[in-house]
């Protein structure tokens, strides 16, 4: 086989990396819309805020000191200490919990019964309050996020399957931390679903995703369950937010990898936890070896944005719902 | 009667103290929020510390005070052109849009307007022709020269001959990005490399084709045209593939600490140009401290002091306000309008005496700015990233473009828009 062969294979591989990555944005998407029909805009910017948070617990930095340094003419910064990852993560879950908390007290529970338009606009208010938020508690410079995530090339995995190819060929290229992010991603979606069907509050969290009424007459709190599926779409925001920013740093930008998870969303469907995945993989490959077959040899390149949502118009024009949406009966 | 005296005394204070003379207004477009708010804080930072050190020490430019009206962007073309409508009433002397598509939006309007724009090593490059592009400028160097000077630093690097190596530019895929394209193109014609181009699309954070091409391929040297997160991204993926970081080069908008200090120990050896110098070893800093930052007037923060980004927008501010003392001293008046700044900026002259004057030795290259030519002599350094110490050197001399090629690119690309707007060329 020729070399071109096996870059071929390389490109799927990483373009399967990359699908994941997209993956766990779009999972929470899922979650959120799944228990409460609210698309929710602030996704990416709860990743962003997240990753912010974990940053800034383990560098030990002290939240809004550039506000109390304006007010009070203070030169204050950090607290001294330098956090180990794993604590970080868990007071950075801490307040993912407290934010889903008040966004269901603050926000969610004043709008319930309104059409999902308007729950969408607050998502879209909440987005911007975070972004604002975040930076008046973190500040807006670019943090290095270092959490022992290994990064760059498997160098094992170079010098073994470098005789595949010939000279021309250097071995497959697969990044550490993409590798991981895979793991994770595959733990979390069978975490999710064995949560979702085999406990009490999983089996609440369905009810309340098929109908809110049916399920507020059994008994089952609609806003606990709110809480609960914000945190856990938090949680999923905080590992999204550690793999990208372990790649580009905890930056303002990272905001934006929302769009990268909506082509995915419009593939696997709204409401598919499991087509979250597979919309990503679909997504990420394909994209990518668009490029490495017909945009780069023909087209000039930079082409994987416009092919990732032209697929997914595809799917719209002849699947509305996504591979595994639910598919929408409108009885009148 | 008492009132009576009063007010008479007071008049008669108010004729004896002279004219009140208005500030001069240089608005600030800045975008302190959003993705690229990283880049744009220090630049504002620096571009408002140094009015505020020449308020603070010399009493203003010629004895009036500087005022910095700021407006903030967010990097948004709209909001940019926003600002500009909001704050060009206010006595407006010349804009600073730190942004290509701002500038691009402000041509036309600043030209009708009178209003000189400053797009100092961004925006439209052929505006260099300041026969054409009468309100524009771009001193001291701009895109076209950014390209030339990286592939002279290759010859360099190669002794002279780059026959037969490869070159790869990763690009921001818009105007920006596309800028040094076509002076790649012909000076790839002149020394004979091959070029390969790779497009990121905004923002940039997943650029793995691009980087697996460049694996595959192996170029001798990459070029990068990035902002933002774009720059961060590929510096990573650069150290990922384990690519040589001395061969891989930035334009001077992919090369501050920003942009470096997340790869860690990865992005040791990665080079970027710059069109000024590096660090904060120069006599103005001393002032800075005792005038602005002692004082509590050190803008945003006060924590970018010393940053590639924030002596750019001081270098900015500094030939602002020597433009400005320029144009007092052609008009023979401190209260100067936008029309006298733009003369005062095409008769603008750094030279080394003036920079160690103002405590900036060696901080940016000498210069004059003519009619014909709006942007400067097109000199420009290399600086190499030491993670080690985390700190930025230039590692060469500011160093000549190549003109022939850049100077016909100009007057091609000048012409047409010449000709699409019925401009007569001409200085007057």
């Amino acid at each position: 086989m020729s070399a071109n062969f096996y870059f071929g294979i390389e490109v799927f591989l990483n373009g399967m990396m990359a699908g994941v990555l997209y993956s766990l944005v779009a999972l929470g998407f899922v979650l959120i819309f799944k228990a409460s029909g609210i698309f929710n805009y602030a996704q990416g910017v709860m990743a962003l805020f997240a990753a912010l948070t974990l940053v800034g617990f383990q560098n030990g930095q002290i939240p809004f000191s550039h506000l109390i340094n304006a007010i009070f003419g203070t030169n204050i910064h950090h607290f001294g200490w330098h956090m180990p990852a794993i604590l970080a993560i868990i007071f950075t879950l801490m307040v993912m919990i407290l934010f889903a908390y008040l966004v269901e007290k603050y926000i969610l529970k004043h709008l319930v019964n309104q059409e999902p338009i308007i729950l969408f606009m607050a998502t879209i208010g909440l987005a911007y309050f975070m972004e604002g938020f975040g930076d008046l508690m973190w500040g807006a410079d670019i943090k290095k996020l270092d959490v022992g995530i290994p990064q760059g090339g498997n160098i094992w995995l170079e010098e073994h399957t470098a005789f595949l190819g010939g000279d021309d060929f250097y071995g497959f290229y697969l990044d550490n931390l993409d590798m991981l992010a895979t793991i994770f991603a595959g733990l979390l979606v069978v975490s999710l679903v064995l949560f979702s069907q085999y406990t009490k509050t999983g089996r609440a969290l369905r009810a309340v995703a098929d109908d809110h009424q049916a399920a507020l007459s059994v008994g089952i709190s609609l806003r606990a369950i709110w809480v609960i599926v914000w945190s856990i779409a938090g949680f999923v925001a905080l590992v999204a937010g550690i793999m990208w920013g372990s790649k580009s740093g905890v930056q303002f930008s990272l905001s934006l990898i929302a769009l990268k998870a909506l082509p995915v969303l419009m593939l696997g469907g709204f409401t598919s936890i499991p087509g979250a995945i597979v919309g990503g993989l679909i997504i990420g490959v394909g994209e990518k070896m668009f490029e490495f077959l017909i945009g780069v040899p023909f087209l000039g390149g930079a082409t994987e944005n416009w092919f990732a949502y032209m697929l997914a118009l595809l799917f719209l024009v002849f699947r509305p719902q996504g591979l595994f949406g639910e598919k929408i009966i409108e009885r009148v | 009667m008492k009132l009576t005296k009063l007010a008479a005394a007071a008049i008669a204070a108010t004729i004896a103290a002279g004219p009140v003379l208005a500030d001069l207004v240089f608005p600030s477009l800045d975008y302190r929020t959003g993705p690229y708010a990283a880049n744009g804080i220090p630049f504002a930072d620096g571009y408002a510390d140094y009015f505020a050190l020449v308020n603070a020490r010399d009493g203003g430019i010629g004895g009036v005070a500087a005022k910095v009206v700021a407006c903030e962007t967010g990097y948004n073309t709209e909001k940019g052109v926003e600002c500009y409508e909001s704050t060009k009433g206010q006595g407006a002397l010349v804009y600073q849009p730190l942004s290509t598509g701002i500038t691009y939006q402000l041509i036309p309007k600043a030209t009708a307007d009178g209003i000189p724009v400053h797009s100092m090593g961004y925006g439209r490059t052929s505006a260099a022709n300041g026969k054409v592009f009468r309100n524009i400028f771009n001193y001291p160097a701009n895109y076209w020269n950014g390209a030339s000077i990286a592939i002279n630093h290759i010859l360099a690097e190669e002794g002279g001959d780059i026959k037969g190596k490869s070159v790869a530019l990763v690009y921001h895929n818009s105007a920006y990005g596309k800028e040094p394209i076509r002076t790649l193109e012909e000076l790839s014609k002149k020394h004979g490399y091959k070029l390969t181009l790779l497009a990121v699309d905004h923002p940039g954070q997943e650029q793995k084709s691009q980087w697996l091409q460049i694996r595959r391929e192996k170029p001798d040297y990459v070029l990068m045209w990035g902002w933002g997160v774009m720059n961060q991204v590929a510096i990573q993926e650069a150290a990922n593939i384990r690519y040589p970081m001395d061969h891989f080069i930035g334009i001077w908008w992919s090369g501050s600490e920003n942009d470096t200090l997340p790869a860690g120990d990865g992005a040791n050896g990665y080079k970027a140009l710059n069109m000024h110098n590096v660090g904060s070893d120069y006599p103005l800093y001393a002032d800075l401290k005792k005038y602005v930052y002692d004082a509590g007037n050190a803008a945003g923060a006060g924590d970018q002091s010393g940053t590639v980004l924030y002596n750019r927008g001081m270098y900015a501010a500094m030939l602002a306000v020597e433009a400005a003392k320029t144009a007092q001293e052609i008009h023979g008046t401190k209260d100067i309008t936008p029309a006298m700044m733009r003369d005062g900026m095409e008769a603008l002259v750094i030279d080394e005496a003036k920079m160690a004057g103002l405590g900036m030795p060696n901080f940016g290259p000498s210069f004059s700015v003519s009619c014909e030519n709006h942007g400067g002599p097109g000199l420009g350094a290399v600086q190499q990233w030491d993670a080690s110490t985390k700190k930025w050197t230039l590692i060469t001399e500011f160093g000549p473009s190549d003109m022939d090629v850049i100077g016909a690119l100009i007057a091609e690309d000048s012409a047409a828009f010449a000709a699409e707007n019925n401009i007569t060329e001409g200085c007057n």
